[in-house]
């Protein structure tokens, strides 16, 4: 099973401009990464706060509705998140067109 | 109760009236008679007409009720009258109670028929029981009684009748026969009243029953109250008891003395109290009982307040203890994140998700969508003239004819903050033996800084004065009101503007301003540097130095300082910005460049180090000294050398490029360390140096791109220098057909420089395109540049500032082909720098080798003309302690002269030949 997660893992890095490749457990804790552990301990602790007031935000206006995707455009990356109930995924993709 | 008892009683009433009158005066008598009639009263309580109780209820309207009804009978038996009224009220009361009772001087009355008729009363004809009353002329009755005498009915009252004051009187039909008679009379209008009212009320009694009417007709009338005469009760007695009288007669007593004592003389004598028993009495003060007040009542306050306590409180004081918390954050054993991983809901959320994400990262691949087609619409456009132009466009050009003409201008500074104001300094261009000569001339004519606006092309805005001709000037870049400047004698002189900054800003006119003399060295470059606050800066000059100064007051000067300012006055109009440095500023760092071999040292012209003003990147190469160092004055890289507990950074470049008058390149480390031979902390002597350019070196810039790559442009050539490689410079042009006198790297485009020469004219180069030649050639100034600065004024605009040796300051603009990066312009002259490296590597190894050909190949032609194969390919032992040998010889001889010429001279042994 793990070797499917693997699979798409590979399949996510080698669009273009992918920097790295992050699941994350609905503690925060980082259970598979690309990048090196800090940068991803970093990246995981950041994004589950962000996510988790998106998704505030979203419930709050909307009670029926939920929170699905979550991208965050910054200079030079793009952080691309996908929430769930148990687990996130992380994704940072570098700016192509520069 | 009999009609003629009440007759008689009401008779007797009358007379006993009549003797109570006369009785009057007498007090107890009227007493008995008023307990009499009281006893009668409470007995025959209808009946009585004359029971007196006084002492009954004080009802004032009733007395005066009576007081209406009574008769009025003259003189004293009103009061009498009076008095008879209340037991009347009582007797009225319970005659309402009881109908039968008759008010005073009411009477029963029969009347014949015959009586009737005359007055014309018949029962149950002129006066019904509806109806009693009837109002009978006085007159008539009195006719009647002339007429009829003792046959009238009246005759009984005739005597009242004749007194009756009214006219009418009343009778009153008592068809019961209450009263015993069939008609009532009343003899008094008094009593007429009353009857009248009774009747009303008997009749409102009887219609009660029914009806009720006449109640509120009673007319209350006031009558105010008589004076009665006063009734002994008994209290005579007790006044008599509180009076003093006298029971006996008075006594008298007479007191005489003999005559013959008065006056006479009397001896007093002494004594004393205790000589005598009972001499003195005391009267001591006792409690006694019989006098005891008994405090029955007692005037008190209570006043009720809160409880009040006194407390005080203090706080304990606690040592302040650091204390720091670590978090570290949460993670999974790799066993753990495995078997996390592998659950199905893992997998399951993974392949949910991976969709979206493709989408979203082929979106991005696609097109940016934050590109903001707006903003780069009129990019092209924008370039003054067409696109394909690229050359460089005459924009403004300043002159001072008073004072810049025929003056060189030797340094050009753009404000970082102003747009369009742009300084240079200019200077006599005189070679240095014809400034000995026109010494005294030089002397007199002011050197000065030019600072100009765009906005006023004929004069300056700003003119810096100077003691001697400024070759080198910079702005702070956190401060641009300071300047700083070297002259040609080698002092550094630093300006404040801020008193005139805003002159600057408004372009208008032109002002003086004097400086602040400081120091003296030698010819200097400044270059400001380090710091937040850049208060360093270095300067290098041809005494072999680079020195670093601060333009901080260090805090030993400044106790020193204040007896010097009492006595230095202050030139008017100078700030004292820096007068803390006046006279005793020293340069922090002194870096000498020696060279490793004999022949002097290094005279550096031009310097550049690695360290920016603003640039932190060499903080985060350096993990321990973070803490401690980042305020200081480190992030320019520089640190005092005194101060040897800070703690040094270690990403830092400490190595500064410095070219010298020689056409030399020096890599040194400016940061002092024990140096092993002296043992003195010192700078160390440079790493290395090259022979690059045939004259002085004339600029030396780093790119603003790559933080490692300098520019050196001297004599007829230019190279590129990338730091950390010592074999050579990784681009060497070729020698121009002119000398070369100013470079400088474009701001906005990695791969292009532009390089002034003494023709006039301006290069351009660019890596990317052709690296042995320039890419564009443009002349702009018929004399020769001095001095290049390009500078991005704004977002549209690039300018270059192009100074010449007539002292007139050109400003072109750079087209947008020149100022415009290609894409990846960075990541390409990267990747030539790279290959230029290996390159260069390359030729140190093909050089190498080709110096161990060398040699193998000089060994060959040796071997074969010295013919002597064998001896020649491994010296011998004696052949090498021949060599020895000869060489201690020399040794000797060398170490005997040098001793001689010292002075001392040592008989020395004949050095031994080898044996």
């Amino acid at each position: 099973m793990s070797q499917e997660i693997d699979e798409i893992i590979k399949r996510i890095m080698a669009h273009k401009g992918v920097i790295g490749v992050i699941i994350v457990n609905n503690d925060g804790i980082p259970l598979r990464s690309t990048l090196e552990n800090s940068q991803s301990v970093h990246y995981a602790s950041q994004i589950h706060s962000l996510a988790s007031k998106a998704r505030g935000v979203i419930r709050e206006i909307d009670s029926s509705n939920d929170l699905r995707f979550l991208r965050v455009r910054s200079t030079k990356h793009e952080i691309l998140v996908a929430p769930d109930h148990d687990y996130f995924m992380i994704v940072i993709q570098k700016d192509a067109s520069n | 109760m009999s009609d003629a008892d009440k007759k008689e009683v009401s008779s007797e009433g009358a007379k006993e009236e009549t003797e109570k009158i006369k009785e009057d005066k007498k007090d107890d008598n009227k007493e008995a008679a008023q307990t009499e009639e009281k006893e009668k009263d409470s007995s025959e309580a209808e009946k009585n007409a004359n029971s007196n109780a006084e002492e009954e209820p004080t009802d004032v309207k009733k007395p005066e009720k009576k007081a209406s009804k009574v008769k009025n009978k003259p003189g004293k038996k009103e009061s009498k009258v009076l008095k008879d009224e209340p037991a009347e009220a009582i007797g009225e009361a319970p005659e309402e109670a009881n109908p039968e009772a008759l008010p005073e001087n009411v009477f029963p009355l029969f009347m014949t028929s015959k009586t009737q008729e005359i007055y014309n009363c018949k029962c149950d004809e002129d006066v019904t029981e509806e109806n009693p009353f009837k109002f009978i002329p006085k007159s008539d009755i009195l006719e009647d009684m002339k007429m009829r005498a003792a046959v009238c009915d009246f005759h009984p009252f005739k005597q009242q009748i004749l007194d009756y004051p009214g006219e009418d009187v009343l009778i009153v039909y008592d068809f019961e026969f209450k009263h015993g008679q069939n008609f009532i009379v009343a003899l008094t209008e008094e009593a007429k009243e009353l009857l009248l009212k009774v009747s009303e009320t008997e009749e409102g009694e009887a219609g009660e029953e029914g009806e009720e009417e006449e109640e509120d007709d009673t007319v209350y009338m006031y009558i105010p109250p008589e004076p009665k005469d006063w009734v002994s009760l008994g209290s005579e007695k007790e006044i008599d008891e509180s009076t003093v009288k006298e029971t006996r007669r008075k006594l008298k007593v007479s007191v005489k003395r003999i005559r013959r004592d008065f006056g006479a003389p009397t001896a007093f004598a002494d004594r004393n109290v205790a000589d005598v028993k009972d001499g003195a009495v005391d009267c001591t003060s006792y409690d006694d009982n019989n006098f005891d007040i008994k405090r029955i009542e007692l005037d008190k306050a209570v006043q009720a307040i809160s409880e009040q306590v006194t407390e005080g409180t203090q706080t304990d004081w606690k040592y302040p203890r650091n204390a720091n918390t670590q978090t570290y954050p949460r993670e999974y054993t790799e066993d753990e994140q495995a078997a996390l991983i592998s659950t199905k809901e893992c997998s399951d959320f993974v392949n949910e998700v991976a969709f979206d994400f493709h989408q979203a990262l082929q979106q991005n691949e696609i097109m940016n969508v934050f590109y903001v087609d707006w903003v780069h619409l009129g990019d092209g456009d924008d370039a003054f003239g067409s696109k394909a132009d690229n050359h460089l466009k005459e924009y403004q050009s300043f002159t001072d004819l008073q004072f810049s003409k025929d003056k060189m201008i030797t340094c050009i500074q753009w404000h970082r903050t102003i747009k369009g104001v742009v300084a240079t300094s200019v200077a006599e261009k005189l070679s240095f033996d014809q400034r000995i000569d026109h010494a005294a001339k030089v002397i007199m004519t002011p050197s000065l800084i030019l600072i100009w606006s765009f906005a006023d092309p004929i004069h300056p805005q700003l003119i810096l004065e100077a003691p001697d001709d400024i070759f080198s000037f910079a702005f702070n870049p956190t401060d641009p009101n300071h300047i700083v400047g070297g002259c040609l004698n080698g002092q550094i002189v630093m300006w404040d503007i801020a008193a005139h900054a805003d002159r600057l800003k408004q372009q208008r006119g032109s002002n003086r301003n004097k400086k602040r003399t400081v120091l003296i060295n030698k010819m200097g470059v400044p270059q400001e540097n380090a710091s937040l606050q850049c208060t360093q800066l270095l300067s290098c000059a041809t005494d072999h130095c680079v020195m670093l100064w601060d333009t901080k007051a260090s805090k030993m000067h400044t106790t020193a300082m204040y007896d010097d300012k009492k006595k230095a006055q202050q030139p008017s109009g100078v700030p004292d910005t820096f007068k803390h440095l006046d006279l005793i500023w020293k340069p922090i760092l002194r870096v000498t460049l020696s060279k490793s071999e004999p022949g002097g040292d290094h005279a550096p012209t031009k310097f550049s180090i690695q360290e920016r003003q603003g640039d932190r990147s060499a903080l985060s190469s350096g993990t321990e000294n973070r803490e401690n160092d980042v305020t200081q004055t480190m992030q320019g890289g520089f640190h005092k050398p005194s101060s040897g507990k800070e703690r040094t950074l270690q990403g830092v470049k400490t190595y500064v490029y410095v070219g010298t008058e020689d056409g030399e390149i020096v890599y040194a480390d400016w940061m002092p360390q024990k140096d092993q031979d002296t043992g003195k902390i010192q700078t160390p002597k440079p790493a290395y140096y090259h022979v690059t350019h045939d004259g002085p070196v004339v600029s030396m810039q780093r790119s603003p791109f790559f933080k490692d790559i300098l520019l050196s442009v001297g004599g007829w050539t230019l190279a590129l220098w990338k730091e950390g490689v010592s074999s050579g410079p990784i681009l060497e042009s070729s020698a121009c057909h002119v000398k070369l006198s100013c470079a400088a790297w474009s701001p906005t485009r990695p791969g292009v420089f532009f390089v002034a020469k003494v023709d006039g004219s301006v290069d351009v180069w660019d890596l990317l395109d052709k690296t042995h030649e320039p890419a564009l050639s443009q002349s702009v100034s018929p004399t020769a540049i001095m001095q290049i600065y390009p500078f991005q004024v704004t977002q549209k605009q690039q300018l270059i500032a192009v100074g010449d040796i007539a002292g007139t300051l050109h400003i072109l603009e750079i087209p947008w082909s020149l100022r415009q990066a290609t894409p990846n312009e960075t990541t390409s002259v990267a990747n030539y720098i790279e290959r230029e490296v290996k390159r260069r590597a390359f030729v140190v190894e093909r050089w190498n080798f080709r110096e161990k050909e060398k040699r193998e190949l000089e060994a060959d032609t040796k071997r074969k003309a010295g013919g002597m194969a064998a001896a020649m390919a491994p010296p011998t032992e004696e052949e090498k302690e021949l060599r020895l040998r000869q060489e201690y010889e020399a040794y000797l001889n060398e170490e005997h002269n040098f001793l001689r010429e010292l002075g001392i001279v040592q008989d020395e042994e004949i050095p031994l030949p080898a044996a």
